[in-house]
């Protein structure tokens, strides 16, 4: 197999290893977020302005690392610079 | 299968590609502004209000009370910028019960704008408010080892930002299609409805977030804000 469908493989593998190992950790850190969110809730229904605004900004913070995962596999898969240039370097191209 | 509205062309002239996205945008900006002309026509202080104003009244005090639950001093100074920011995310959402329309915050070159916005408006807002001197230092809070981090975390929070909100409402109307071409009965129009909460709830997120970022940078920070 030439370069460049070596270079196919191992990119769109990446990129499904990537998104699907990347979830994973932010998937199990949002849960414990509701789940202790939920509990206060059940507290303290009073306070469920300012739990439910805290718990969106930590959703957001915790959720960007699956961002970068998702970033990264976009770019592996629409914008890969390897693909790029092993086209590039095909003759007759 | 279009990915965004950015790959369909509706005029070309030259050099010149309108796509869908910007058509969709002016068109989304004309009704919200015209909307807000009208409704703001006849205002009242006394006496019985109308409707239109009720409506408008509670739109802005719920954005200001949020802003003043974040941390933001003074809520309504940043009221036209964040406040415009939520009504265009949010619209540009609900929208999708039009046949035929792709929102134009699908497309990544829109919620990169947006995020850009927000990466400006947080130096002007944090220089306006504590100087410029006063705005630098916030970099090295709380040691100056934190410095490179800041200074990375400004960048990837802005990437997240325009990812988070491209990648949820790209998938929203992706969902749909495919699902177009499988039962294309009951299954998109519950997905379509799903798709109208998630986007709500980002344009939550996408505004609160943003209040965050410069209620961080307008105020002495007295413990580690959070960086995304």
């Amino acid at each position: 197999m030439d370069s460049s469908t070596w270079i196919a493989i191992t990119s769109i593998f990446t990129a499904g290893i990537t998104i699907g190992i990347g979830v994973v950790g932010p998937g199990f850190g949002q849960g414990r977020a509701v789940a202790s969110a939920l509990s206060s809730l059940a507290q303290q229904p009073d306070a469920a302005a300012t739990i439910t605004r805290t718990l969106f900004v930590g959703l957001a913070m915790i959720e960007s690392l699956a961002i970068y995962c998702f970033v990264v596999s976009m770019i592996l898969i629409f914008a890969n610079p390897f693909w790029t240039h092993a086209i590039a370097q095909t003759p007759g191209k | 299968m279009n990915l965004t509205s950015d790959q369909v062309i509706l005029w070309r002239h030259g050099w010149l590609n309108l796509n869908e996205t910007i058509v969709t945008t002016w068109v989304l900006m004309l009704g919200l502004a015209g909307t807000a002309k009208v409704m703001t026509r006849r205002l009242a202080t006394e006496g019985p209000v109308s409707r239109w104003q009720a409506a408008l009244e509670i739109i802005v005090t719920t954005i200001t009370s949020q802003l003043e639950g974040v941390g933001l001093d003074h809520a309504r100074k940043y009221l036209p910028f964040l406040g415009t920011l939520f009504l265009f995310v949010a619209v540009s959402c609900l929208c999708t019960v039009i046949p035929g329309y792709y929102p134009p915050t699908s497309s990544l070159s829109t919620t990169t704008a947006l995020a850009g916005c927000v990466f400006l408006s947080v130096p002007l807002f944090g220089t306006l408010d504590q100087g410029l001197w006063g705005y630098l230092k916030t970099f090295t809070q709380p040691t100056i080892i934190m410095l490179p981090f800041n200074i990375v975390g400004e960048f990837s929070r802005t990437l997240a930002l325009a990812m988070r909100l491209f990648g949820n409402m790209m998938s929203g109307t992706m969902i749909v299609a495919i699902l177009l071409t499988i039962t294309p009965l009951l299954f998109p129009v519950v997905m379509t409805a799903l798709g109208l909460l998630t986007g709500m709830v980002q344009a939550y997120i996408f505004f609160i977030l943003a209040a965050v970022y410069i209620a961080a940078a307008t105020r002495p920070r007295t413990r580690d804000t959070p960086h995304g």
